[in-house]
């Protein structure tokens, strides 16, 4: 392909996500900015893909368009329920203006301005690490420290969404209560979803050690065959305190602990793999963490737990 | 340049396949309620993605590529099948309460 | 102007949006939206940055993954709040600087 078609498809790609932004932050009625929201992910994803970084748009087409999408529909429906969706025309539109163009003003000069960072070489360090996908090594190797505190950040994001729960409402099923009909189509549609996505799921995080994919992205592929099925009425939206939910949640984190620990004793350091070590060790926290990944995703989205009202989701 | 019977092949039908969302786009923005919308865009788009899947077939090297093909297929039609359905039924039921 | 630079260039309008939808909009799900647009330009200014050289930077597509999965459960977080808030309140709207006492 030559090279003026290239930049004939990213100027068409950017302005497609300008104007779907614009849309979204713009747009009449949060129903429309919401469903704008959603349609730039995708592009967003199409875009890391044009990039070459497969893994992230992997990333933002199932976290960033997909799950932050389900999240914010069903925000929506929990403020038309509550009778709160009015939304007061934009005010100090001018200042608030002003603000975004000068930030993105700076961005531009930095672009033009900044020199190339110095990169760091890789190719040693990966050739120790015993997988083949260079972000994977990054994320459970290299920068393992990030991934375990970002691992219990997202525990915390459920425990302090926990406590937004009324008193009177605590021992009540997590999430809205959904209602799916027997027979209808999303009863289908959920048994026939959940063994393609348990499939597709499993195999990322295992074809994340060397290709594409990795535990967040199968992981949250896996969230999502959970919430079809909860939304289906395949299973049950789990009350807080159930053992078997807490034992998934904690299993991730406390696995890169244990592992983390493990390797003082043979030799490395804290969370520092020996390269005899690093593929196993870099499988087995990979394993156990799309577990933690999937349920923990599933019920941030779910939502803390509340008193089933009968409204539709 | 197209080289050979399956560059055209794909070109062709990747061609008839835009084609479809073009007009189911149109569809979308012209039809006057839900209903005919979507009908616009399920069976417009469904069609139009077959296409653009057979196009894309031609450039596969083995079956595993046209086996995965044809899943993104199967599972985008599952899916939007049964959105349009649920679509249809929540804009029943809000006009019923309105 | 190369491809990069135009990506790199809609990542630093992104940003722009995000800010100017955080500060003017009184509806707290539509800030929601403003901080997810912040973030994911800022992804898209970095990740550009790190896709100067062939081939692409692991380095920063590890953290952006990081970003983006600490960007949701900060909106699982954001969104819980404002659904308290309405259900206390209902209304999704922080209170006037006028109104308050």
């Amino acid at each position: 392909m030559t090279l003026a078609l290239d930049l004939g498809l990213d100027l068409a790609f950017g302005a497609l996500i300008l104007a779907t932004a614009l849309a979204a932050v713009a747009g009449q009625g949060l129903f429309r900015a919401v469903v704008f929201f959603i349609t730039y992910g995708l592009l967003l994803a199409l875009v890391w893909a044009r990039l070459g970084a497969y893994d992230v748009a992997l990333a933002e087409g199932v976290i960033g368009a997909g799950l932050t999408g389900v999240l914010l529909l069903m925000a929506q429906g929990r403020l038309r329920r509550a009778d709160a969706l009015a939304d007061p025309p934009a005010r100090g539109k001018l200042a608030a203006a002003l603000a975004g163009a000068s930030v993105t003003a700076a961005l531009v000069w930095a672009w033009f301005t900044l020199p190339l960072p110095q990169r760091i070489d890789l190719d040693a360090p990966m050739a120790a690490s015993g997988v083949e996908n260079p972000v994977t090594a990054v994320l459970l190797n290299f920068r393992a420290w990030d991934t375990l505190l970002e691992s219990i950040v997202l525990l915390a994001a459920l425990v302090g969404l926990w406590m937004l729960a009324r008193d009177a409402e605590w021992r009540a099923p997590l999430g809205p209560g959904f209602h799916a009909r027997a027979g209808g189509v999303l009863s289908v549609f959920g048994r026939l979803l959940p063994p393609v996505g348990l499939i597709y799921g499993v195999w990322l995080v295992w074809a994340g050690a060397d290709q594409t994919g990795g535990a967040f992205q199968g992981g949250t592929v896996l969230a999502a065959v959970i919430l079809v099925a909860m939304m289906a009425g395949l299973a049950r939206a789990p009350r807080v305190g159930a053992p078997a939910w807490h034992a998934a949640l904690a299993f991730g984190p406390g696995v890169f602990l244990l592992a983390g620990i493990a390797m003082i004793a043979v030799g490395g350091g804290f969370l520092t793999l020996p390269p005899e070590f690093a593929k196993p060790v870099t499988v087995t926290i990979e394993a156990a963490l799309t577990l933690s990944i999937a349920v923990t995703l599933a019920l941030l989205v779910v939502g803390p737990p509340e008193q089933q009202n009968g409204g539709g989701t | 340049m197209p080289e050979g019977l399956a560059d055209i092949a794909t070109i062709v039908l990747t061609g008839i396949g835009l084609v479809f969302f073009l007009a189911g786009t149109v569809g979308l923005i012209r039809f006057p309620d839900v209903f005919s919308r979507l009908h616009a865009l399920t069976k417009a788009d469904n069609l139009g993605l077959g296409f653009i899947v057979l196009g894309a077939g031609f450039q596969a090297d083995d079956w595993t590529q046209l086996a995965k093909l044809g899943l993104i297929w199967a599972l985008a039609l599952l899916a939007a099948g049964t959105v349009a359905q649920l679509v249809a039924r929540a804009a029943l039921r809000q006009e019923g309460r309105e | 102007m190369s491809g990069l630079s135009v990506l790199a260039l809609t990542g630093a309008g992104l940003i722009g949006l995000g800010i100017y939808g955080l500060l003017a909009h009184a509806q707290l799900l539509r800030r929601v939206i403003g901080f997810n647009l912040v973030g994911s330009g800022l992804f898209l200014f970095f990740g550009a940055a790190g896709a100067r050289e062939m081939p692409v930077d692991p380095i920063p597509q590890a953290l952006i993954i990081t970003g983006i999965v600490v960007a949701f459960a900060a909106s699982a977080l954001a969104v819980a709040l404002i659904t308290a808030l309405a259900r206390a309140t209902g209304r999704a709207t922080l209170p006037e600087e006028s109104e308050r006492s």
